[in-house]
């Protein structure tokens, strides 16, 4: 191998927006319906109907535009996409093309240990196509329409990313920020959050584009991180044998792990764009438009670093609690009571907490442990009631619904031992069981003194405050 | 603008219309002098005329997010031409 | 009866004097007996009787209103579901919609009985209606010679006595130029004012609902009923509901009637310039002002018209693919031999020869200088008809150049049909309501139609003009021979 090359990677993000209804008819957009129960004959294209657009596809495009600095087009124009297929029952698409309702912005990712800027195109309106399923009919293909219809918003970066790793996180933190401002609800299983990546190689250091290939229809970030590297290496081989890249749609096969041409779309595509006449041009207030900034919450990234700057939180546990607002409610009503207590939130949070939700596939919504109970655990343990080791088991029992932590603390006889008298009855009794671990100790083995230690608090059945028993031992052993 | 046959069969490929050869041939006198017809708004000066597509002009009203569709899959399913489960169906389609 | 106006036919069933279901019977014993002018394509009396039994009960509860059990007839491109409704294609042959139109809806909740689905040029493409799946239609003044298109079933229908009233689509002069041949009153409103939910799309940007009927005060009738804000569709205008036979009383005193030059020109024949002129001498005669006007675009309007609604039409036929409706072909290697194969059977030749005119229009490198260039000519139309309203409060000229054609004449030549739209389109390009009403007759004994086009919104001011001329004439009120 001899020169460096570059990888250049735009994503387009194709979005579910969260409404009730779809973007032009009053059909249910809701998931799994039984085929064709929720096609309207507006969704179905039937002779003589006419589309009408739903506010609340609008708002929740104007709320994105907001989150990101983008600049709102005052006046859009929906356009007609024509092309044949059997999922576009009107046989075009009706999208944005030459003006779209937002235009530019930006979103910050945290790639290992440092930010970027990935500025974005512009983000547009459109209506979501039908579903093919290919198994089960003879040789047919069955078409299920309910899909057809529900609105898109199309988010279209720059080619700003530089790696499959950088365009991981891009759409991540795309992912997070649309749920964060319930503008979707990100469920990539139901096809709610799709990603489309351009792909292009080019020596280190050219300014020129190298041709790209667009790879689409990538639901989970595991195979647009496999699908990118692949491209990637694919087209550096081509161009590194002396071939062209030829600018294709590509599809990833994740059985495979290879991604490859899509027969449908071989040829240039010319999908004659034209502003659509049965839809007005759609203008924005400016009142409203002020409503809505003032109804967005704190987005993530301002909660990120307030959570840096406020309380102290390293980036990375600010960047694991602001991936969403729930998560990110939990740990605010923690430290609400706890005031100067956010780390031991934040690693609760990230700890013992995650790790049960994910065992048992929970959202934090569902947690049988509330964010109150929780803190009041935490304050047992911030003020020595607790400590940190028996913590846990009162935090499980907690969450197999064993009552309140005092509850819990008291039934089993949990609390710490912080009378010294106690302790220095406790620590005696372990210095004279144990003289060879006291002489390794004298000695210099601070092994040996981990070790008695460990034999006081278990002695204690872990309810000794190890802090202080630490603290008698070195100096009856010392002394 | 005198189109080719080369050119009728690539529209009609777009269109999805199919078209013989000979088809071709004829439609493209016809096509030819539609598009005859079609020169003679070319030559009129619209430097800083805004296209109009709507002759009243007017801006998009929006409506309720509310879901006012039943489920009316047989009726709307009546005329389909081939059908199973609920499905519409097609000739094989091959990604 | 059937020579009796619909306002009087509105007048006689809520008088008793005539009940719904015996002047639905004696209109549906009219249509059998001329099935020979193929002016209907769904006749079903079932169907008919049960609504004119409906009505007669509402006549009876005392819940009539002005068109309470009078019949009228749909144009098959609005849907029904009482009704097939085919656009007069082979593609949409026996399909059943779910849905009415809204102007169906209107009218039937007003208590108009339907008496079937008209014939019209295919997918209302057409100015004779020779374009028709179904065969021709023939005029009932001359059985030689067209009705006019696309409206053509529902202009013969209504000048043969086999209807009061009959609903037709105008996108370029679908619904005036039938009614100047076929000697009846058409009028197609302001654009945005009649629903276009449920009327099978040709181009939207210019598709209109209308009405064809015996005169103008029963359009203003009918008008009534079946215009206004429609929330399904997005071009539909949010005006307050009006009354329009309100200016039928006014006089003519004053009123500055605009007369085009371009109108005028070397293409128009001189039996129907005759008859309008006359026409123009008798609106001054009632007190109006001929003021001379110029619409210097309006020549480039059938350019500008075959390029924008081409493009339009193109995009809104490729929903009939095959896969959920319609027809499909029984042969074919895949897919795309499928939605081919069904569109070029499904489609007559001159449906198909738009679709590619629309098609090229708008594919990559030429939408500039085609499209966009149409739309701005368009522009300057409207901006003309705008120029000539500030001199003029109606504007008044002929429908057509001459008078109904024979059958086949210009078939050979879709250019030369083209031709026929001359005065029509620049007013659809710009959206103004517009009528045609009778005025004498030109070649052959065939009917001429005066044209009269307001500004938007004034189509009280134009039945008005119109109303006040058939007060003076009889031209509306004449029958063409062998339908007595």
């Amino acid at each position: 191998m001899g020169k460096a090359w570059e990888i250049v990677v735009g994503l387009e993000t194709h979005t579910q927006l969260s409404t009730r209804s779809k973007i032009f008819s009053g059909a249910s957009t809701a998931f799994g319906a039984a085929p064709n129960t929720q096609a309207s004959a507006v969704d179905l294209a039937l002779p003589g109907v006419l589309p009408v657009l739903n506010h609340a596809a609008v708002e929740k495009a104007i709320r994105f535009g907001l989150a990101v600095g983008a600049t709102l087009n005052p006046r859009s124009i929906f356009a007609r996409k024509n092309y044949f297929y059997p999922d576009l029952p009107k046989g075009y698409q009706i999208s944005q093309y030459e003006i779209p309702i937002v235009q530019g912005g930006a979103v910050t990712i945290q790639v290992g240990e440092h930010t970027k800027t990935v500025r974005l195109t512009r983000a547009h309106l459109e209506e979501d196509a039908g579903k093919s399923l290919h198994e089960d009919f003879h040789g047919m293909t069955g078409i299920d329409l309910n899909r057809a219809g529900t609105p898109l918003l199309e988010i279209v970066s720059e080619p700003d990313l530089r790696s499959a790793e950088e365009a991981v996180a891009y759409a991540k933190t795309l992912h997070g920020l649309v749920r964060w401002i319930d503008i979707c609800d990100g469920n990539m299983q139901e096809g709610s959050f799709r990603c489309d990546a351009n792909v292009s190689v080019r020596p280190q250091g050219s300014a020129q584009l190298g041709t790209r290939c667009e790879i689409k229809n990538l639901n989970s970030f595991r195979f647009l991180e496999r699908a990118i590297e692949y491209e990637a290496r694919r087209q550096i081989d081509v161009l590194e044998d002396g071939g062209r890249i030829v600018q294709q749609t590509r599809l990833y096969d994740p059985d495979r792990d290879e991604t490859r041409p899509m027969r449908s779309k071989e040829d240039a595509q010319d999908y004659r764009y034209f502003p659509d006449p049965d839809l007005l041009p759609l203008v924005l207030d400016s009142a409203w438009i002020a409503h809505i900034q003032a109804s967005l919450p704190e987005l993530p990234q301002a909660r990120r670093e307030r959570y840096v700057r406020d309380l102290g939180l390293p980036s990375y546990d600010a960047a694991v609690l602001t991936a969403d607002r729930e998560t990110s409610s939990y740990f605010e009503d923690l430290v609400r009571a706890l005031p100067g207590h956010a780390k031991l939130c934040s690693n609760w949070v990230m700890g013992e907490l995650s790790a049960r939700l994910n065992r048992e596939e929970r959202a934090i919504a569902q947690s049988p442990v509330t964010s109150a109970q929780l803190a009041v655990l935490l304050r047992r343990i911030a003020d020595g009631t607790l400590s940190g080791n028996l913590a846990k088991e009162v935090f499980d029992a907690m969450w197999a619904g064993q009552g309140d932590p005092d509850q819990i603390i008291a039934a089993r006889g949990l609390k710490q031992i912080s009378d010294s008298g106690e302790l220095e009855k406790l620590v005696e009794a372990v210095i004279a069981a144990n003289p060879a671990q006291v002489e390794e100790y004298r000695a210099g083995k601070e092994k040996a003194f981990n070790f008695l230690v460990g034999q006081a608090m278990k002695a204690s059945k872990g309810k000794a405050n190890p802090a202080q028993v630490s603290q008698i031992l070195r100096a009856k052993v010392s002394g | 603008m005198a189109l080719s046959l080369d050119d009728v069969t690539r529209i009609a490929a777009l269109a999805r219309l199919s078209i013989s050869p000979q088809e071709a041939e004829h439609a493209l006198g016809q096509l030819n002098g539609i598009f005859t017809l079609i020169e003679q708004m070319r030559s009129v000066d619209t430097t800083g005329i805004a296209p109009m597509s709507h002759a009243l002009g007017g801006t998009q009203r929006l409506r309720e997010d509310a879901v006012t569709e039943a489920d009316a899959r047989a009726a709307n399913m009546l005329n389909a031409p081939a059908q199973q489960d609920g499905l519409f169906l097609v000739p094989r389609v091959i990604e | 009866m059937h020579l009796e106006s619909l306002a009087g036919l509105g007048r006689a069933l809520a008088a008793r004097q005539v009940s719904a279901v015996e002047l639905a019977r004696l209109y549906l014993a009219r249509v059998e007996r001329h099935r020979d002018l193929n002016a209907f394509l769904d006749v079903r009396p079932e169907v008919t009787l049960a609504q004119a039994q409906q009505a007669d009960q509402r006549i009876a509860r005392g819940e009539a209103g002005p068109l309470t059990g009078v019949p009228v007839a749909h144009k098959d491109i609005f849907v029904t579901r009482d009704f097939s409704s085919t656009a007069a294609s082979r593609m949409l042959q026996g399909y059943m919609s779910p849905f009415d139109a809204t102007v169906v809806e209107r009218l039937a909740a007003a208590g108009m009985v339907s008496l079937g689905k008209l014939n019209c040029d295919e997918f209302a493409m057409g100015s004779s209606n020779e374009n028709s799946y179904f065969g021709n239609v023939l005029n009932p003044w001359d059985k030689t010679a067209v009705p006019g298109g696309s409206s053509g079933g529902s202009a013969a229908a209504v000048a043969a006595r086999l209807t009061p009233a009959a609903t037709g689509t105008d996108t370029g002069g679908s619904i005036r130029e039938p009614a100047a041949f076929s000697g009846v009153t058409g009028i197609k409103p302001t654009y945005g004012r009649a629903s276009r939910w449920g009327m099978i799309a040709f181009a939207s940007s210019l598709d209109q609902a209308g009405i064809l009927t015996g005169s103008a005060q029963d359009a203003a009738l009918v008008f009534n009923a079946m215009l206004g804000f429609d929330p399904k569709d997005s071009t539909s205008l949010e005006c307050a509901p009006e009354d329009f036979t309100r200016r039928l009383a006014v006089s003519l005193d004053g009123l500055r009637i605009g007369v085009p030059k371009e109108f005028f020109g070397t293409g128009l024949m001189a039996d129907v310039e005759q008859p309008i002129r006359a026409a123009l001498r008798e609106l001054q005669q009632l007190g109006a002002r001929l003021v001379d006007v110029s619409l210097p675009n309006a020549r480039l309007g059938i350019p500008v018209y075959y390029v924008i609604a081409s493009a339009e039409c193109s995009s809104n036929l490729s929903r009939f693919d095959g896969v959920r409706y319609g027809h499909r072909a029984e042969q074919y290697d895949d897919l795309i031999d499928m939605m081919s194969r069904s569109r070029a059977e499904g489609f007559g030749a001159e449906v198909r020869r738009r679709i590619l005119v629309g098609t090229y229009v708008l594919s990559h490198g030429y939408y500039d200088a085609y499209y966009l260039k149409a739309q701005q000519v368009r522009a300057l139309i409207a901006k003309d008809f705008q120029q000539a309203f500030s001199a003029c409060d109606v504007i008044a000229g002929p429908v057509a150049p001459s008078v109904a054609f024979d059958l086949g004449e210009k078939a050979a030549d879709p250019v030369q049909m083209y031709l026929s739209d001359l005065y029509t389109i620049p007013g659809s390009l710009a959206g103004l309501p517009s009528m045609s009403i009778p005025c004498g007759f030109g070649a052959k004994g065939r009917p001429v139609g005066l044209q009269l086009v307001a500004d938007h919104l004034q189509e009280a001011r134009l039945l008005g003009v119109a109303h006040r001329f058939q007060l003076a004439t009889d031209w509306h009120q004449r029958v063409p021979p062998g339908f007595q």
